[in-house]
């Protein structure tokens, strides 16, 4: 089965607060990643690739077409599916690594990273374990790891983003520019990491702007161009 | 029949006499509800009895005996008045001795000596609501009673043991009547509560100012509420009656010089009397003394 | 989250005389689900709370509950005993005002108690044990125990409030403007806390806010209401992040950025 499909999706965005004007962002999207294999979305900027993304996690709402998840050997269209099942995708089945870490006042970054295993039931003690392993992988200085990730630098805050989206064994695993504010030290423990999940039959889709990782990474590379929507005359 | 015709038997008129005793009949049929009633002007001020006054003065008779008690002792300026008050308006015996009243007019306390059947105690309550100082809208605790939701009295108690390590009211003490009514037993000692259970007298309870009646028929459930951890118990004195020795009655504390000498004597006056009119001493009666000397 | 919705509300209208308080209201609850209701003052949202909450009886529709015992009741069908009986049990309402829904002169600890004393607790060590207990929870200081709530500070306040509602394990909690009023470092401190207990408890609630960050901190969905409707709702990072409607892209694009 594959993981994740992707079949005539499109999406428009209305700006009501700019007269309504209908900004076409995508059309027609068609792809789909299967086990182990990591999807890179190329284009250039503006073209839809991080639309795609927040689409296929739920984020963005879509105007036509489906997202087909494998989920419990069931296959789920996340474009159709209610909040409640979405949740339940994003707990089980498919995971996002956003650009920017979403803080929350008063946890602390190995709780952050740690949460997915906890909300799927995992026991805590076990969680944070896992999570000090993974901030230790990523160079995380461990002053760090009790602290808020508030007031942390971007690289920081993305390398705790980085590992909360890693520590789950979700199938589906969303990137997008992992790896943007990481030096080269870090970036290639990221490039390592996404290839440990490829070996372990993870269906990864990302957006990688940096040439180096990119190459590193992708299996195959999906022009977002091509989904540019028709402008009606 | 009056010795004074120009006031109506027993000072009110026959129709707010009804009134009232429609109310008492309703507050005996539910036993602790606090029926509402239209209180008359009475003439002395609100705090001196006016409730109970009106209850008296709607069920006594010409044969009937009163006595009035404050504090448990016949002696004092209210008792004094009011059982003139009712000897001119309505003519009737008066006594001090409980055994031979037919209604006891009481202001916070009942007679150590037990009721029997076919008496009444009339209680003058001040205030009739127990919930009033948790909650003070009446709509409120009226829906309350109404749907027996009684946990704020016990919040009251727990923020007595919260601050003293013990249920410090000692007067005014909750009871739950008949396992439905939570009822304030007026401002009489928490010693006298248990009196109230299962008593062969008829008790009745009138709020002139708060325009309420309420009632404890013969042989009814009265239960003080307490906690599992902390059970209800009353006071216990150290030493007996100064004057008449007796034990296990509540005594009042009387203070007799200005270097801090003090004796405890009964509260219930007509009681003390009685046991010492029976040849019983205490250590600071007179004869006593004149022995020791 | 368990498959069987906890309340199910079907075309509730609220009209004060002519006026429009909220109209055709319609959603699911689900246990352990955080749903917020945002829009503007006067955009019906404590209407429909009050309506939810019992507080305000609904000019017509239904709002249909499950009771612990697994029965389905209409919360407007309950009889004022049941009805009651549900508020201090099964169900907890935070008010924005602490003072609200707090007995001010009493202590904090029998301010957490009542609950347990309304439903039949009466061993009072059990009952000051579980108060210490839900102070600590809500981060109050075991020694406060014995003050009243009228020398805590507001977020103290609130979170007493907290506490006393949550003592007797509701499954529904209804919260209104919860954060309102207090300072923005109480806010993140309180909100953390909500946010921990919702998760850790398995609540249900539902919270009435105009405060967008409190919705995406705290809600899984989330409803925009103007005029009396709901307009838009959805997963609550959907709504926030892609906004459709006229009036939530106003809303979301009128936040002020930090």
């Amino acid at each position: 089965m594959t993981p994740l499909r992707v079949q005539s999706l499109a999406k428009t965005f209305t700006m009501h607060l700019r007269d309504g004007v209908v900004l076409p962002v995508v059309d027609n999207v068609d792809f789909e990643v299967n086990e182990g294999e990591c999807v890179v979305l190329g284009g250039p900027s503006g073209a839809g690739k991080s639309s795609i993304l927040k689409m296929v996690y739920g984020n963005y709402g879509v105007d036509a077409g489906h997202i087909w998840l494998t989920h419990d050997g069931v296959d789920i269209d996340l474009a159709t599916a209610d909040p409640r099942l979405v949740l339940t995708l994003r707990r089980d089945t498919i995971a996002y690594v956003s650009q920017f870490l979403r803080t929350v006042p008063r946890v602390s970054a190995l709780d952050v990273v740690a949460e997915p295993l906890v909300i799927r039931g995992a026991d805590k003690a076990e969680a944070q374990d896992r999570a000090r392993t993974l901030l230790a992988q990523l160079n995380l200085p461990e002053r760090l790891w009790s602290l808020p990730p508030a007031t942390f630098s971007g690289g920081e805050q993305q390398r705790v983003n980085i590992a909360r989206g890693f520590i789950t064994d979700h199938k589906v695993l969303l990137l997008d520019e992992p790896t943007a504010s990481l030096d080269a030290t870090n970036r290639a423990v990221v490039v390592a990491m996404i290839a440990e999940k490829k070996a372990a039959g993870t269906a990864l889709l990302g957006i990688f702007h940096d040439e180096d990782v990119r190459s590193q990474v992708a299996d195959r590379i999906v022009d977002v161009t091509a989904f540019a929507p028709r402008i009606a005359a | 029949m009056s010795a004074t015709p120009s006031y109506n038997f027993a000072y009110l008129d026959e129709q707010t006499k009804r009134m009232i005793r429609r109310a008492i009949l309703k507050a005996i049929a539910i036993p602790g509800y606090q029926v509402p009633f239209a209180s008359r002007e009475m003439p002395m001020p609100y705090g001196w009895g006016t409730g109970g006054v009106q209850v008296t003065a709607a069920i006594v008779g010409p044969d009937d005996v009163l006595k009035v008690i404050d504090q448990g002792a016949d002696d004092t300026t209210n008792a004094v008045s009011i059982r003139a008050f009712f000897a001119k308006v309505a003519n009737v015996k008066t006594t001090t001795h409980t055994a031979d009243a037919t209604i006891i007019q009481t202001r916070h306390r009942i007679p150590e000596k037990a009721l029997s059947a076919g008496q009444t105690l009339v209680y003058q309550v001040p205030i009739p609501e127990p919930l009033r100082m948790l909650e003070p809208r009446e709509t409120e605790t009226r829906t309350m009673h109404a749907l027996k939701e009684y946990g704020l009295m016990h919040v009251k108690l727990y923020e007595d043991i919260a601050t003293h390590g013990r249920i410090a009211t000692t007067y005014g003490y909750p009871v739950m009547v008949e396992d439905r009514y939570v009822m304030s037993p007026s401002p009489t000692p928490k010693f006298d509560n248990p009196k109230m259970h299962m008593s062969a007298a008829l008790q009745l309870f009138g709020a002139g100012r708060e325009m309420r009646i309420y009632a404890v028929p013969p042989f009814t459930k009265v239960v003080s509420l307490d906690f599992e951890d902390h059970p209800f118990t009353i006071q216990h004195f150290t030493e007996p009656c100064a004057l008449c020795a007796a034990t296990g009655v509540y005594l009042d504390e009387v203070i007799l010089d200005d270097h801090g000498g003090h004796m405890f004597v009964c509260s219930d006056t007509d009681n003390c009397e009685d046991r010492r009119a029976h040849g019983h001493r205490g250590a600071l009666s007179g004869e006593a003394l004149e022995a020791a000397e | 989250m368990t498959d069987t919705p906890l309340l199910r509300v079907s075309n509730l209208s609220k009209y004060y005389g002519a006026r429009l308080g909220c109209t055709d209201v319609n959603f699911e609850l689900y246990p352990g689900e955080v749903l917020a209701v945002v829009g503007e003052s006067g955009s019906g949202k404590t209407t429909l709370l009050n309506c939810l909450s019992t507080n305000l009886a609904p000019t017509s529709g239904r709002a249909e509950y499950r009771m612990r015992d697994d029965v389905w009741r209409n919360i407007y069908d309950l009889s004022e005993a049941e009805r009651r009986f549900l508020m201090r049990t099964d169900w907890g309402f935070v008010h924005q005002n602490p003072a609200d829904g707090l007995r001010m002169t009493v202590s904090a600890g029998a301010n957490v108690g009542e609950r347990l004393m309304a439903i039949g607790d009466r061993h009072y060590g059990n009952i000051r044990a579980s108060a210490v207990d839900w102070l600590g929870r809500v981060e109050i200081n075991e020694d406060r125990v014995d003050d009243q709530p009228r020398s805590f500070s507001g977020g103290m306040r609130q979170r007493l409030q907290i506490a006393r509602n949550l003592v007797t394990s509701p499954r529904l909690v209804f919260m209104d403007e919860p954060t309102g009023g207090l300072d923005v470092s109480v806010q993140a401190r309180l909100l953390d806390l909500l946010r921990g207990l919702v998760g850790e408890l398995g609540l249900a609630a539902v919270i009435v806010t105009h405060d967008l960050a409190v919705a995406r901190l705290l809600s899984h969905r989330m409803m925009v209401m103007k005029d009396g409707r709901v307009i838009e709702s959805g997963l609550t990072d959907r709504v926030l992040d892609d906004p459709r409607e006229p009036y939530t892209q106003l809303l979301v694009s009128s936040i002020l950025q930090v």
